[in-house]
């Protein structure tokens, strides 16, 4: 199946790193557009129109966030790049950033054009050292050419981006801790409201983009919303970068406009289940995401239908298990690590993370309890959802309640 | 490079705290965070060392034990524990004698275990500092060792 690469146009085409061959492939055109030809109203008309979402896992609308922050009176205002990437079974933000970071810092600038932002921060996780080194050398590269700094295609519009790298922390890529963590301090989620286009970096108002979707940017702005908005299906417009991995035979990412096929994703991108073994379950979105069954494979991949679905589409990540892989084990690494990277700072999901934990490892041992067991895992879950503070507490209950949902029984042999 | 030459080079704003103790770091023969150290940031910066301890101490990056020269640190996130990163994680403890997170006696290497490193696509996956490798078995990790020790 052909690709349809806009956020990934450039990968494979040129080093990561010569600035000219990123310019010869069309990067900084639409920055240059944006600049000579438009006004911030028109660049943040054109992302609603658009209809692009955000792309690291929750799907807000980005048009609204540039057109809150932008309507906010302020000497100072900031753009953020959310290149935090920790869902579990998501990498596709790494391509964008190893092997075309100038693309990205393309699209930070147009947000910061169209927010009145003259400071653009890149909040990475520590991790990620090659993209780091990318990053840096291509910040420095598109300054000294006048792609960023001051005074950019001999306008008054300043624009000037510097990294702040994370400490292994997934919680951190959640955006109002993110704030925190970029402040330098201990990663707790703040309480909203205020939201970050009122009170965000330094309590000015900011904008907080994921890398994925500030690489549409550029081929918006370029290529006009109504291309852009014209692609995808049923109400969710563009592409999206899907990760697959797992038990599957091309494990890797691929960008297709919204509405392929799990089946498709699976089996004619992913090439079929490993090792001649049949589907079992399928975790979309990642740890904070929902399972689903053989019975769901040609939904098509938009966020309406997998809602319809109870499905979340979250990161893009798509992760497969076949028919031998043990469920209840899978959930219990999961819950595991919800309560790894739980801050502690408010109680439902301090406790309840652990709490979680522990009864999967209980019911996985095998109880005569097991019925009950999970019955209170689900009560407590839904709990948590409802009055944890952010949403790594709210989250639990989505891999959980969906796993009982399609694999009950075997949750309850095990 | 010693602590004063690092925070020269960083503007005293409490922003820059996560990048200084990143260098600070990994310009230290034994990969942590030393007591001194945190008192002299805590300065550079006008916090107290409470602040920074708390910082150094939320963030699973950072350390305050002496490491080993080389650090292996194994994924074991859903995706690589599918790809049996348990079994990983027994190999190369048995190779080296040690248990997760200890330090050979000879300072060589350090074990440790991470939340996703970003590289599902090639689970089961481990770094050796800052370099990473993918499609795991115990075969191409005794071919890494033998390289190392």
């Amino acid at each position: 199946m052909q690709e349809t690469r806009i956020a990934l146009r450039n990968i494979g085409k040129y080093d990561g790193k010569t600035l000219n061959d990123a310019i010869e492939l069309g990067v900084f055109n639409a920055l240059g557009m944006t600049i000579k030809h438009f006004s911030n109203v028109d660049i943040i008309e054109s992302i609603i129109h658009s209809n692009l979402r955000g792309r690291g896992g929750a799907g807000f609308p980005t048009g609204l966030k540039l057109q809150y922050t932008a309507s906010e009176d302020s000497d100072q205002k900031y753009v953020i790049c959310n290149a935090d990437e920790g869902e579990p079974g998501t990498f596709k933000d790494r391509q964008i950033m190893e092997q075309d970071p100038y693309l990205l810092l393309e699209g930070m600038a147009i947000a910061g054009f169209a927010i009145g932002a003259d400071t653009g921060y890149i909040y990475i996780r520590g991790e990620y050292y090659k993209s780091i080194k990318r990053l840096q050398y291509a910040i420095d590269q598109a300054t000294e050419a006048g792609f960023l700094g001051n005074e950019i295609f001999e306008s008054d519009f300043n624009f000037h981006v510097e990294l702040r790298v994370g400490a292994g922390s997934y919680l951190c890529g959640e955006e109002l801790t993110l704030l925190e963590s970029l402040e330098g301090k201990r990663g707790h989620p703040r309480i909203k409201p205020p939201f970050p286009a009122q009170k965000g970096l330094f309590q000015k108002p900011t904008l907080v983009n994921n890398v994925e979707t500030l690489a549409h940017f550029p081929e918006i702005i370029s290529r006009g919303s109504d291309w852009y908005q014209s692609l995808g299906n049923n109400g969710s417009s563009g592409t999206k970068i899907f990760n697959l991995s797992g038990d599957i035979n091309k494990p890797g990412y691929y960008e297709f406009e919204f509405g392929i096929s799990l089946r498709e994703l699976i089996y004619e991108v992913g090439g079929g289940i490993s090792n001649e073994k049949k589907l079992k379950a399928i975790l979309l979105g990642g740890a904070a995401g929902t399972f689903v069954s053989e019975e769901q494979l040609d939904t098509p991949m938009d966020y309406d239908s997998l809602r319809h679905i109870g499905a979340t589409l979250g990161s893009g990540a798509v992760i497969v298990l076949h028919e031998d892989r043990d469920l209840g084990d899978f959930l219990e690494n999961i819950l595991r690590f919800f309560k790894h990277e739980s801050c502690g700072k408010c109680t439902p999901c301090r406790v309840g993370t652990t709490q979680l934990h522990s009864n999967m490892k209980k019911i996985n041992k095998g109880s005569s309890d097991n019925t009950n067991l999970l019955d209170k895992m689900l009560k407590e879950a839904n709990l948590m959802k409802a009055t944890s503070l952010c949403p790594l507490g709210q989250s639990p209950i989505m891999p959980l309640s969906t796993a009982v949902k399609y694999f009950k029984k075997e949750l309850l042999k095990a | 490079m010693n602590i004063t030459d690092i925070l020269n080079k960083y503007k005293p704003e409490k922003d820059q705290l996560l990048m200084i103790l990143h260098e600070v770091q990994n310009t230290q023969i034994d990969h942590c965070i030393h007591q001194d150290d945190i008192i002299a940031i805590a300065k550079h910066l006008n916090l107290t060392k409470a602040q920074v301890f708390g910082v150094v101490n939320y963030y699973s990056m950072f350390h305050t034990k002496a490491r080993g020269k080389y650090i292996i640190t194994v994924c074991k996130s859903p995706v690589c524990h599918l790809k049996e990163a348990d079994s990983i994680i027994k190999h190369l403890e048995r190779s080296l004698g040690l248990k997760m997170g200890e330090t050979t006696k000879n300072s060589n290497f350090t074990l440790e275990h991470a939340e996703c490193l970003g590289r599902c696509d090639e689970a089961p996956v481990m770094s050796i500092n800052q370099n990473f490798h993918g499609h795991l078995d115990t075969q191409k990790i005794d071919n890494i060792l033998k390289k190392l020790k």
